[in-house]
């Protein structure tokens, strides 16, 4: 006989997800694998010649950079010689400011760090997220892409994505000679929604660049580093070449962070029995040893590996907080499809959303999970409501407000007009004044006509041919009488200039004034400090539309 | 230029050989006629180091250190036997032959695909992992480039197993045909992603820095041999 109990337990959306028992040997496990280093330091001459106990002629070329650019010299005798529980109790101890732990935490070697880990429960974590965050405010990013590229469905939604208040937008292609549009689309349609978003278009390295370089995109994300030399090698890569990327996005007035996370390098098959944490305190350290302001980490597109082991979900919490913990930005991952159940997946992103971290989502799917093309995120546009709600429950800041359908409407049809003559302006292949109006009631690129793709292609590489720019589309849209969008793009471009949004975990607000950890640095020191919601972000929150107003039903007279 | 190319020959005997040596004997050479049997009367023969093919009306296919060896299943539990026949018969079916080949200094999938399309005498390979992952390539791309990629194996079926053969049949005759439609399941990464780490780390535990890929003489039980 099978029991019936059983039977519905495996019906269960949970039952839908993989699960797999800790494997040391190869490193699948989340933290403190016995192959883990034990922690050590020595430094001689102002050279770190030993580290968790390896000599300097022993060091990996992961080793290498890191002790020589990573590790504050100055501090490492002191900070190593800490207890990992005292450590660990001052990143919770409201009485230790954050400039504190900084201090510390840059002289800790990657098996110190993740021991540090070890010892906080997941909500000694999330204080740690709450302090040690870089920026005071925490922010949102998200998603804007669709299974067919389509430019006009994407303008639209990145204009309500802005509406909705994210405060950075990412895009990637499905067809890559698409590219330059799906930029262009993305450009247009955020300085509709509201002045100052940050895009981006995740490509190969060197086309995102050169999009970026001619001002389409104004930021960059997706350059991937390892905690393993042989992943590294087999993407054809060092840290010397990542950091070398690094400086050329720097070297154009271009905000960047590298990227990485749990999981990669055993999905790989080389993770040389190390834990996931301790691979991913690596990671963070390239990051800090390149210079380079942030990163995104919380195991991204590895998320299925760290969250069908034990403890994995708490890993890649605790990868945000190490971030945070050596004063980078952090885009906290919950991109990427993770469960069946919406039980786990809610779970999942508390550790984020609730402390608040620089980019809770990296990012939200600001459009339906069928168009994502990062295959899917973990929230997606058809929780927005939800989303909405555990905000106003919690009195919890998630970077995105209530919007009113016809505020939406009418955002999605400019941005679609906007992006219309900005394509008759530049001879682009036409956009119909019905593509306009699908785009503005659509949910996604199903509920789209067709577009001439070859057509499409072939004008998208003459647009980097002709070398257009964001000057040009300043010009066309100024020409055309979107003179409200121009003055944002060319706001967008002046950043470049100035060059103040390279600052750590600088975003822009709807007045182009950079909101980042120089000008707003996270202050927390328990209750009465740090971030607290404004009353009018307050009032913003509380006011979803499908809220009963009490006044309402009174004048109405009666229930029904 | 003959001079350049003879030293670089040279330097690479001698970086083999100097591997071979530290890694002892057993690992860079061929062992003595390895042979996995799945049941069915299902081998895989291995016969020695495989050679530059030159008819140019054949594929071949390169598969992973543990496919067939550690497994006979791919992820999802389809046996790697059929997914196997219908590679080749797909190949066949085009009028082009199956040549089988085992990678053994790689377990990434892009790179397999490349070796066997160096070893083809069409220049055209197909690489496949034990989980099913699957590669078209061509000698002349990068490696970490393709003909056509199919980087979601739980949702290959063995159709479209049988039309990558097929399509692989086609390059190699010059033709440019349609890609084999792909289907996209968001919900494959909470359901397999962790499996398929456990699967490759396997296929790693069996990569041998250095070693060549070997022939493989596949016998396909009841329907004889054939490739």
């Amino acid at each position: 006989m099978k029991s019936k109990r059983f039977e519905v337990l495996a019906q269960r959306p949970v039952n839908q997800d993989g699960f797999v028992a800790e494997w040391p040997e190869v490193g699948l496990i989340a933290m403190g694998s016995p192959n883990d280093p034990r922690p050590s330091i020595k430094i001689e001459d102002g050279k770190v010649v030993e580290m968790d106990g390896k000599r300097r002629e022993e060091f990996d070329m992961i080793e290498q950079f890191i002790a020589d650019y990573a590790i504050d010299v100055e501090v490492a005798e002191e900070a190593m010689q800490l207890d990992s529980v005292e450590i660990a109790r001052r990143i919770v101890d409201i009485n230790v400011p954050r400039e504190e732990v900084v201090r510390l935490a840059q002289g800790l070697t990657p098996a110190k760090l993740a021991e540090v880990i070890g010892h906080l429960n997941i909500v000694e974590i999330m204080m740690g997220i709450q302090k040690m965050r870089a920026r005071k405010r925490p922010g949102n990013q998200c998603h804007i892409t669709n299974l067919r590229d389509n430019p006009v469905l994407l303008a639209a939604d990145a204009a309500e994505g802005a509406l909705r208040g994210f405060d950075e937008e990412e895009t990637t292609v499905g067809v890559t000679r698409y590219a330059p549009f799906n930029a262009l689309a993305l450009l247009v349609g955020s300085q509709t929604g509201r002045g100052g978003v940050l895009t981006q278009c995740a490509l190969e390295e060197s086309f995102e660049l050169s999009l970026g370089m001619r001002g389409l995109t104004t930021y960059a994300e997706t350059i991937s580093v390892y905690g393993t030399e042989q992943v590294f090698v087999d993407g054809d890569d060092t840290p010397w070449s990542k950091a070398f990327l690094a400086s050329a996005y720097a070297s154009r007035g271009l905000k960047m962070r590298f990227t990485s996370g749990t999981g990669s390098e055993v999905q790989m098959g080389y993770a040389e029995g190390k834990s996931m944490l301790y691979l991913e305190a690596r990671c963070v350290m390239i990051a800090k040893g390149a210079g380079v302001q942030g990163l995104q980490n919380g195991s991204i597109s590895c998320i299925g590996v760290p969250g069908a082991v034990p403890s994995g979900i708490r890993a890649v919490a605790g990868e945000n907080l190490i971030t945070m913990m050596l004063d980078l930005e952090v885009a906290s991952g919950n991109d990427q499809t993770f469960s069946h159940s919406d039980i786990r997946r809610t779970a999942r992103l508390l550790p984020q959303l609730l402390p608040g971290t620089d980019l809770i989502f990296s990012g939200y799917s600001g459009v339906p999970n069928y168009d994502n093309m990062f295959a899917g995120s973990n929230f997606d546009i058809e929780d927005m409501d939800d989303y909405l709600v555990l905000q106003r429950d919690l009195m919890v800041d998630g970077g995105v407000r209530p919007v009113l359908e016809e505020e939406v409407v009418a955002v999605r049809n400019k941005a679609a007009r906007a992006l219309q003559a900005v394509f008759e302006e530049l001879g682009l292949p036409r956009i119909t004044d019905e593509e306009v109006e699908a785009a503005t009631y659509a949910h996604g690129s199903k509920d789209m006509p067709p577009r001439n793709v070859g057509e499409d292609l072939k004008a998208a590489a003459e647009m980097m041919e002709r070398g257009i720019t964001g000057l040009d589309v300043v010009k066309a849209l100024a020409k055309r009488g979107f003179t409200d969008v121009a003055e944002n793009v060319l706001n967008m471009l002046k950043q470049r200039v100035a060059g103040d949004y390279l600052h750590t975990s600088a975003v822009l607000d709807r007045n182009f004034r950079v909101d980042s950890a120089v000008n707003n640095p996270n202050d927390y020191r328990g209750p009465g400090t740090g971030y607290r919601m404004s009353e009018e972000r307050w009032e913003e929150i509380k006011n979803i539309p499908q809220a009963l107003k009490p006044e309402e039903l009174a004048s109405e007279g009666s229930g029904e | 230029m003959s001079m350049v190319n003879t030293e670089a020959l040279v330097e690479r005997i001698v970086s083999e050989v100097l591997k071979q040596l530290q890694q002892g004997s057993e690992k860079g050479r061929v062992g003595a006629a390895e042979v996995a049997v799945t049941g069915d009367g299902f081998e895989f023969r291995e016969k020695g180091e495989a050679c530059p093919g030159t008819d140019q009306r054949e594929v071949v296919i390169g598969i992973s250190p543990a496919f067939g060896k550690k497994f006979k299943k791919n992820i999802v539990g389809i046996p790697l036997r059929d997914v196997l026949r219908e590679i080749i018969a797909g190949i066949e079916e085009e009028g082009l032959r199956a040549r089988v080949v085992r990678v053994r200094h790689t377990a990434d999938v892009a790179f397999i695909g490349h070796t066997a399309a160096k070893l083809s005498g069409s220049g055209i390979g197909i690489g496949i992992q034990s989980r099913g992952t699957t590669v078209i390539h061509h000698k002349d791309l990068q490696p970490l480039n393709n003909l056509e990629l199919f980087p979601q194996c739980p949702v290959l079926t063995l159709e479209t197993y049988r039309a990558i053969g097929r399509n692989a049949a086609r390059y190699a005759k010059g033709e440019s045909p349609d890609p084999v439609p792909v289907v996209n399941d968001q919900m494959a990464r909470p359901k397999y992603q962790a499996k398929a780490a456990v699967l490759h780390n396997f296929e790693t535990q069996l990569v041998r820095a250095g070693a060549r890929p070997v022939e493989v003489e596949v016998v396909l039980g009841r329907e004889g041999a054939v490739a």
